[in-house]
């Protein structure tokens, strides 16, 4: 594909979570979660430091305990391509408040910019649809960011899948909590749930 | 040893009750003959959602989701799957979750396939080394206590823990007549 106006993954996640209301937005393992910390922290951010391939299922279990609230998953290509089985599931399950969007650069940035999969021949959003999750869709512009982001409060329609090919510089980093007791707690604080 | 029996056994129910009375809302698994008649139960059930995963390590994820959302959840496996789970059970110490596993187990007591061995073998020391505490029920009349103790310690205590039910109980899987 051409490497040509490429989106600005930070914008595409501020995008996201502008109007998030009581949405709760889970980062993958890697650049993800420091964009989605670049566009505010927030007591429903769910960072994830590791468990990579996890951050679907993460978002399946909450979507499934949270029925009413938004459930975006935020991750990148190579997080995704760990967990690739969980579409499958998530397809299994139809959870109607989970969305996951792909920031996909086709590369493992983290480890030095190897290529991924997603690159030369793996079509995430063919593997979404082909698992079962209807509402699945590439992005390649800003103004589809933003119809994307419209649908994320729309608990009655998940799930949702999109893939929107990013720009594949490596930017600052910004650092959110690595402790994962207190992400965890501070989101069932939020939800209500005192500490055992 | 004896074989897997062909009538229906009561401490799959036995387990059932347990995880409605500790309010288990979200079970994972990956399909195992051991674990059939409690998938069943599950899977008819209106307070919990079977969720049928593609590979065990999903259900430790699928689980840490559900606690920051408010649920209890227990993940079904063999002992096989145990192996699949080794980095996601990462989450359950960093989470400090109140992790449940209940685990049949293949690979002893009178295992006819030798490609079960080695993970079987080495089951209860993977768990442990990555923090779960394990339990092994071996009797249809020690089920309903040992599991009973293990939800209380993990629900209660957020102390992770993986109960075994040995191949003893569940009764090897039979090839041939």
């Amino acid at each position: 594909m051409s490497k040509a106006n490429l989106l600005d993954r930070r914008a595409v996640v501020a995008e996201l979570l502008k109007d998030r209301n009581g949405a709760i937005a889970v980062g993958g393992l890697g650049a993800s979660t420091y964009d989605i910390a670049a566009a505010g922290d927030h007591d429903r951010n769910f960072y994830l430091w590791g468990g990579m391939g996890g951050a679907v299922m993460i978002g399946l279990g909450l979507a499934l305990a949270q029925p009413e609230l938004p459930v975006v998953v935020i991750t990148g290509d190579g997080e995704m391509l760990m967990g690739i089985g969980s579409l499958a599931t998530v397809g299994l399950q139809q959870p109607k408040n989970l969305s996951v969007i792909v920031l996909d650069n086709e590369a493992y940035g983290e480890t030095g910019g190897q290529a991924s999969h997603t690159g030369a021949s793996a079509d995430l959003v063919g593997v979404a649809k082909a698992c079962g999750i209807g509402d699945s869709r590439a992005i390649s512009t800003m103004a589809e960011v933003e119809d994307f982001s419209s649908t994320l409060q729309d608990v009655t329609a998940g799930p949702r899948f999109a893939s929107a090919k990013i720009d594949g510089a490596n930017l600052e980093r910004v650092l959110s909590s690595r402790d994962g007791t207190y992400i965890v707690n501070r989101i069932r604080g939020s939800l209500g749930h005192s500490p055992i | 040893m004896h074989a897997r029996a062909e009538t229906a056994a009561s401490w799959p129910d036995e387990i059932f009750s347990i995880l409605q009375r500790f309010e288990v809302r979200q079970v994972p698994y990956v399909p195992d003959a051991g674990h059939s008649q409690l998938i069943e139960r599950v899977l008819g059930s209106s307070t919990m959602r079977g969720i049928a995963l593609t590979t065990e390590e999903e259900g430790v994820a699928l689980l840490a989701g559900a606690w920051a959302g408010g649920q209890r959840g227990v993940l079904l496996m063999q002992s096989s799957g145990v192996g699949n789970c080794i980095n996601m059970l990462s989450l359950v110490q960093i989470f400090r979750l109140p992790f449940l596993t209940l685990v049949t187990m293949r690979g002893e007591w009178g295992e006819f396939n030798p490609w079960q061995v080695p993970m079987g073998s080495n089951t209860q020391g993977i768990l442990e080394l990555s923090g779960v505490k394990v339990l092994r029920a071996s009797h249809p009349e020690e089920v309903r206590e040992v599991v009973e103790a293990g939800a209380s310690q993990a629900y209660n205590a957020c102390t992770p823990t993986a109960v075994l039910l040995s191949q003893r109980l569940i009764g090897a899987k039979v090839f041939t007549k």
